[in-house]
């Protein structure tokens, strides 16, 4: 029988009484949460009160709820500690819906707090009301609604213990306004521990042998890496860099793992998938041995399922037992923590005295070599018109001296060129949307990096037509003095869609090109931040500099080429063999490809 | 035992499955959520709630799919947070399921003796009895129940109410 979460009686003669809202701050304290990012509204307004000239805790007001999601998910990313938000009720918990979703998809740690109708209201279409479980419940981890005040600081504690262990994840804690007032027992952290919920963090031991004799063994391996390594904590990084050092094998990356292994070391291939590097998906392609290490084979990584690296044994180390088997059939599943299972994997390669099979994987790496003069993410520039590939190019030249650089970005190509071409050393120094891929994520989740790393450079690439959809998040950015730099690569199209239907829809571009664009600088100007324009690539860097030295947040409209294309790209439904290089490649997609997203 | 690893279409197998979850609000929801939000099959389900001390609570599904997705169903549902425990009988050959039926049939004369007959043959047991109809109540493995129901299909059936599959291990452990 599970431990009950019944209280002793000596327990429950410590508890205080407070009100719901008091305990709702307690509770924050006790979890040791310094940032909320939050919107007022009805519901709410007890919190609100019981949070005003409270000491140790940092309130962000942001514009729409959206934002405050988005840049709770900033703030976790780039601290690995959970985000905190607090809305209000009906539009406040609705509006919260798209980053609950997005941090569902990338597992991010997110507390978000809604308030709800009195108790006695619920179900009567009451002002601000909605079903606020019922509509988070796909996109949480889990959720709870509280209509007993005694209840409130156990499911707190709950939440904070269900969003941040096992495979992390979003979670919400409806408070109907009544139970707000109510006054009840609070108890601490340490009093909590839920009935049902135990993730497996540790590895089978059986399983670490099996991996590490597959690995000795191995003639063509790669490491396939994401972002589970980063959730694990750095120290999954230390241990990941360590069993590279080990064993000398290749290492490719998914969006979300990018940073976990240092771009600048020659094992690493750069980025796997649809716009991933030629050499990366190569060596997926043609490996024996395939150790996915906190990755989850996603439609954007494997292309074609059914030609997705035929001739390999596969290993999949992954937290959630549901991700293994999901996609692709492996040989060996472990389900653990990334952390613990590395340690166990290095202290059985060390111990048992395994050596890699040196001279099959000194063949491979010339094989690698070989997919490497392709150069893959090569493009032509011009010394006319900025380039997008260049304008990213020139952002990596001129901050690849600091190790305090924190990159966002919105959803398109902006997205994958700064993921090909932005190269991280480090882990939780990008923060992207990769499974929801929400434009209008980059913007706010900056102004959450910002608040966590005040001196560091955070820089947002960005397109002009994701910024555009939660551009009210530089009113935020001025109010908290938060100087982000928002890199627009401003092609007047929502190039990613341009794309698809240059390729795939007879160049008709139905709907895609942004008419009417604001002035950004105008813009800057409006919000009372700085605006820069870049035209020509050799007013580039000088602007550049400019926007990294003022301290104050600064749109930056970098008009690019509104016809370049992002290469290289598998195209929807084919194999990693059959990547485009170039325009010059044609493209024929299979009807069955154009089928898929 | 009624097997129901019954082949219905290329490699799709039906499975029941029983999972034991926290009495708590909306956790029925959230089960039957993920079935329609991964585009499962439910083909029956059976819940109550089994310890009021506990407060947990017992649901079996009758789910269809290829071995994947019906390992999928199962590493899905332990993934709930509410979940204590998933356990597969067709897989593990070692359950009784078992399924009740109240089957209304209105008629008279000849047909109405034959209903009567046939009821008792399965076992089951008139319920209410009026001198056009009867309900009967029976009990068995689902496939035992479809057999009655086609039987009485010509013999005057009005109405079929069936409560899905409960099912339980053999032997002395629980599951």
């Amino acid at each position: 029988m599970d431990k009950d979460d019944t209280l002793t009686r000596s327990e429950a003669q410590a508890a205080e009484t407070m009100t719901g809202a008091q305990m709702v701050i307690r509770a924050l304290k006790d979890q040791g949460v310094t940032h909320i990012f939050g919107y007022p509204g009805g519901a709410v307004l007890p919190i609100y009160d019981a949070l005003f000239k409270v000491e140790g805790i940092t309130h962000v007001l942001v514009r729409h709820e959206q934002g405050a999601v988005h840049a709770a998910e900033g703030y976790a990313r780039s601290t690995g500690k959970p985000g905190v938000v607090l809305v209000t009720s009906g539009p406040g918990a609705t509006n919260a819906v798209t980053g609950l979703t997005d941090a569902l998809m990338d597992s991010i740690p997110l507390i978000v707090l809604t308030g709800q109708v009195p108790t006695h209201l619920i179900g009567t279409d009451a002002f601000q009301e909605c079903d606020t479980v019922g509509i988070t419940r796909p996109c949480t981890k889990h959720n709870w609604l509280v209509k007993d005040v005694n209840d409130l600081s156990r499911v707190l504690h709950e939440a904070f213990e269900i969003a941040t262990t096992g495979r992390p994840g979003p979670v919400v804690v409806d408070i109907p306004k009544d139970v707000q007032f109510q006054n009840g027992a609070y108890h601490g952290p340490q009093a909590v521990h839920h009935r049902t919920y135990r993730p497996k963090t540790d590895p089978d031991l059986s399983a670490i042998v099996k991996a590490v004799e597959m690995m000795a063994s191995a003639k063509r391996p790669v490491f396939y890496t994401g972002g589970g390594l980063i959730n694990s904590g750095p120290e999954a990084s230390k241990l990941l860099r360590e069993l590279v050092d080990l064993t000398g094998f290749p290492i490719t990356s998914t969006l979300m793992g990018l940073g976990a292994f240092p771009a600048a070391r020659p094992e690493w291939l750069g980025m796997v998938g649809m716009h991933g590097s030629w050499e990366a998906n190569h060596a997926m392609h043609d490996c024996d041995l395939m150790i996915c290490l906190g990755a989850r084979f996603d439609d954007r990584v494997t292309g074609k399922v059914s030609s997705f690296s035929p001739g390999s044994k596969k290993i999949h180390l992954d937290i959630d037992a549901s991700q293994i088997n999901k996609i692709v059939r492996v040989d060996l599943g472990i389900v653990a923590d990334a952390r613990l299972a590395l340690r166990e994997i290095i202290r059985f390669w060390k111990t048992q005295k395994h050596k890699v099979q040196a001279d099959a994987l000194k063949a491979w790496w010339k094989q690698i070599d070989q997919w490497r003069t392709k150069k893959s993410l090569d493009y032509r520039n011009s010394d006319t018109i900025i380039k997008p590939q260049y304008a990213i190019d020139r952002l990596y030249e001129l901050t690849k001296h600091r190790d305090d650089v924190f990159i966002t970005t919105e959803v398109g190509q902006h997205q994958m060129w700064a993921a090909q071409r932005f190269h991280f050393q480090e882990p939780n120094h990008w923060m992207t949307s990769g499974g929801l891929g929400t434009m209008g994520y980059g913007l706010p989740a900056a102004v959450g990096v910002q608040m966590a790393h005040p001196g560091a450079l955070v820089v947002d690439i960005a397109g002009e037509a994701s910024v555009q959809m939660t551009m009210q998040e530089m009113s935020t950015a001025i109010q908290y003095d938060l100087p982000i730099k928002i890199f627009i690569l401003n092609n007047e199209y929502m190039g990613m869609v341009r794309q698809w239907q240059e390729i795939l829809h007879g160049k008709r571009y139905s709907h895609s090109y942004s008419e009417a664009l604001p002035d950004f600088v105008k813009m800057a100007d409006a919000f009372g931040c700085v605006g820069l324009r870049a035209d020509k690539p050799s007013e580039l860097d000088d602007k550049i500099k400019e926007m990294i030295a003022v301290n104050k947040p600064v749109l930056f409209d970098v008009r690019v080429d509104p016809t370049e294309n992002c290469y290289p790209m598998i195209p929807s439904g084919a194999a990693h063999n059959e990547m485009l290089l170039s325009p010059d490649d044609g493209g024929e997609i299979s009807d069955a490809g154009k089928m898929l997203v | 035992m009624h097997d129901t690893k019954v082949k219905l279409a290329a490699d799709i197998e039906r499975h029941t499955l029983t999972v034991l979850v926290d009495n708590e609000a909306g956790v029925l929801a959230r089960v039957v959520g993920l079935f329609s939000g991964r585009g499962y099959n439910i083909e029956s389900l059976t819940v109550a709630e089994v310890d009021a001390m506990a407060r947990t609570s017992r649901i079996t599904i009758v789910t269809s799919g290829t071995p994947a997705v019906i390992e999928q169903i199962e590493t899905q549902l332990r993934r709930l947070v509410p979940t204590h425990k998933v356990t597969n009988w067709t897989s593990a050959k070692a359950g009784i399921e078992r399924e009740m039926a109240l089957v209304k049939v209105a008629g008279t004369g000849e047909k109405r003796v034959e209903a009567l007959r046939m009821a008792d043959a399965f076992r089951a047991r008139p319920v209410d009895t009026t001198q056009a109809s009867f309900v009967f109540e029976i009990t068995g493995a689902p496939s035992k129940i479809d057999s009655f129901v086609d039987l009485m299909r010509p013999l005057g059936l009005v109405e079929i109410s069936r409560t899905g599959v409960a099912a339980i291990s053999r032997g002395p452990d629980a599951m």
